[in-house]
């Protein structure tokens, strides 16, 4: 089994084909699902109906409606029970639909999962992933919309994940199901019918490895998540202009991979980070702290970060693409950063 | 306070007959156990010898005997904020307990989880719950988790009438009786919500909430151990048997405060109230009044056992005093597994 660094799939022998992100999660778990009788996917709606995203259809078909459980609209009440069974021998995988409805299981998620391992001094275990989405533009509105994660990063005890692409999407879950710890693993819901190239050969991404999506020598920017795409396209418009951007996507936010970020910004002399949950206290706030700490004499600028707006999600259309970074923000904060603006 | 398994009919449950002289005594001897345990915890905190707090199971002790009693020692249970009495009965040692107790190295979680905390799977005892209906999700997922395993495992949810407030309670009953899981939910009663008196925050009937949802439930006097643990094993043996969840609610009296420094209790209940269930309900003396009444003990082996569990309390409590704090580099491990 390949463990390659970089997010493009490398050239195996046994070739790569274009498939999209929900594919490649659905690919995860069953293949997970085949190899470990011990996991299963308990949460609303993920039997017959294979989320309303459609991710988990045919496993249904596959696993039976024993090891894919179709539970009541009782966030707390599934999370809860997702942790007992991790705690006595099994491998749950939970589904919450949306990211906005991991805080009716928050109890489960932070006083619980996070904390049995430690609370019983190493003697029990929650290897339990937690599959969730992420962001806005859906135009779904306040309680449809939000990047939570930064909520769940606070809290010591759980691992979370960011993918950005359908190759990390696969490789990463795959992680995720075989680790012995709560992860909760965000999926950008806008992104499941992105596509990309995936191995068929079995391959699992480790955590805590950050990936060089773009190579550049003038820039950094770190960007998680659904705001990698928007990085890499204004990386696109700075090409333009001569700035050559490098885009750095951790994947993993908890363990945070801070050796390639730092290298990174040693290497160009200006950050700038760019995540969709709110900006503040946010997610963008914790890696721009870092940078500031640890490469402040390699800085040229300071460090500027760009995450959602901090107003609750608007509906209308003209004012929800207001509160989410775009390549062409994205893209004026970093020339300013490099004296360009 | 209504039961629906009579003093009179209890001479003839099947039940009893199977326990036999041995079993009862170990029974009296646990609740022995947990009582002195108790005391003697209340102690260290009035000597200033304990960190933090506790809350004391005293007065409750036939709950935790007589449904652990019932259990095999690979079934599950979860426990509570008040949670020694839950602990003993499933097997921890006391030693380890007081170690626990005073953030010691040789404790169940070395330190880490205290009073509130305490976990030892390797009596099935998934963790103690400083969350008032905290681990009722952690139960369930046990039941479901032995249901999914193909094992006959039970899991036991301990918890008082003060998470009967809690959503996730019926969130979870709901689950355990869609899919017919081996859970036994043991409701506490102990009349007072922390410093309130139930009722004040309670509304409607109590066992019409898991009637609701199907499950078979049942009242009984909690502070008769026999009662108690007929009707624990009634609901394992459902349990074991496919037949899914049960609800049990057991009426019980908390002797002593919410917690060691709730000294003064005059503002929510009168010591008359105290001083009748102590002399009129203790589960101890209604335990060895049958024993005696039955020839099945008398008076010097009652004391004997009182004797030894007092030793063992002692030689617990010293060990724990003079065993070593955890190591300072033990602060950030664990955090991950």
């Amino acid at each position: 089994m390949s463990t390659p660094k970089t997010g493009t799939p490398p050239a195996v022998e046994r070739g790569t084909r274009e498939i999209t992100m929900a594919q490649a999660i659905r690919e995860a778990l069953a293949e997970e699902m085949r190899r470990d009788p011990r996991v299963f996917i308990i949460g609303e709606d993920v039997a017959e109906a294979g989320t309303p995203f459609k991710v988990l259809s045919g496993l249904v078909e596959e696993f039976g409606r024993e090891r894919v459980i179709d539970a009541p609209i009782s966030e707390a009440g599934f999370t809860g029970i997702a942790i007992g069974a991790a705690m006595t021998g099994m491998r749950p995988v939970v589904d919450i639909m949306f990211g906005d409805f991991i805080t009716l299981a928050m109890d489960q998620i932070a006083n619980q999962a996070a904390k049995v391992h430690y609370m019983s001094g190493g003697k029990l275990k929650v290897p339990l992933v937690i599959r969730t989405t992420l962001g806005a533009t859906r135009r779904s509105a306040a309680q449809h919309s939000q990047s939570l994660h930064a909520w769940v990063s606070h809290i010591p005890g759980l691992k979370v994940v960011l993918p950005s692409t359908p190759y990390d999407a696969k490789g990463l879950l795959k992680t995720a199901i075989r680790d012995d710890n709560p992860v909760v693993f965000f999926e950008d819901k806008m992104m499941y019918q992105l596509k990309g190239e995936v191995p068929e050969e079995e391959y699992t991404i480790p955590f805590g490895v950050a990936d060089v999506k773009r190579e550049g020598e003038d820039i950094t920017i770190v960007a998680t998540s659904s705001m990698v795409q928007v990085a890499l396209a204004a990386a696109e418009l700075l090409a333009r202009d001569g700035i050559r951007a490098e885009v750095i996507d951790p994947r993993t936010i908890v363990p945070l991979d801070k050796q390639t970020i730092l290298a990174s910004v040693k290497k160009t002399g200006r950050a700038l980070v760019v995540d969709e949950g709110y900006q503040r206290f946010g997610t963008t706030a914790e890696i721009a702290a870092i940078i500031a700490d640890e490469a402040f004499y390699d800085l040229d600028a300071p460090v500027k970060r760009i995450g959602a707006m901090d107003v609750p999600v608007p509906f209308s259309p003209v004012l929800e693409d207001l509160t989410v970074p775009t390549p062409e923000r994205v893209a004026e904060v970093a020339r300013q950063l490099c004296g360009r603006g | 306070m209504r039961q629906t398994v009579p003093p009179s009919r209890i001479e003839d449950a099947p039940e009893l007959a199977e326990v036999g002289r041995d079993g009862w005594l170990r029974m009296y001897e646990l609740m022995a156990k947990i009582r002195a345990f108790e005391e003697q915890v209340n102690e260290l905190y009035l000597s200033g010898k304990m960190p933090g707090l506790a809350h004391l199971y005293i007065g409750q002790e036939a709950v935790a005997v007589g449904v652990c009693q019932a259990l095999r020692p690979d079934d599950y249970i979860t426990s509570t904020h008040r949670g020694h009495g839950h602990c003993l009965a499933k097997g921890a040692s006391v030693d380890r307990m007081f170690a626990e107790l005073l953030g010691k190295a040789p404790g169940y979680c070395r330190g880490k989880g205290g009073s509130m905390h305490i976990a030892d799977p390797d009596s099935g005892n998934l963790g103690a719950n400083a969350i008032v209906g905290g681990s009722t999700g952690i139960a369930t997922g046990a039941a479901l988790s032995a249901k999914m395993r193909g094992t006959d495992q039970v899991a036991v949810c301990f918890f008082g009438e003060g998470a009967l407030g809690q959503g996730i309670l019926y969130e979870v009953m709901n689950m355990a009786a869609l899919w017919k899981l081996p859970v036994i939910y043991v409701c506490e009663n102990n009349q007072y919500t922390e410093y309130t008196p139930y009722r004040e925050v309670l509304a409607g009937d109590i066992l019409a909430r898991p009637r609701a949802f199907g499950i078979p439930s049942e009242e009984v006097d909690g502070q008769d151990v026999r009662v108690v643990y007929i009707a624990a094993r009634r609901a394992v043996d459902r349990a074991r048997r496919g037949e899914g969840p049960s609800f049990l609610l057991c009426n019980t009296y908390r002797y002593l405060g919410h917690h060691v420094g709730d000294i003064d209790r005059s503002y929510y209940r009168s010591k008359q109230e105290e001083q009748v269930w102590r002399s009129e309900r203790d589960p101890l003396k209604i335990l060895a009044g049958w024993l005696v009444e039955r020839k099945l003990a008398d008076a010097q082996t009652l004391e004997e056992i009182d004797r030894r569990v007092r030793e063992e309390v002692a030689a617990g409590v010293q060990f724990a005093l003079e065993a070593p704090y955890p190591d300072l580099s033990e602060v950030d491990q664990h955090v991950y597994a």
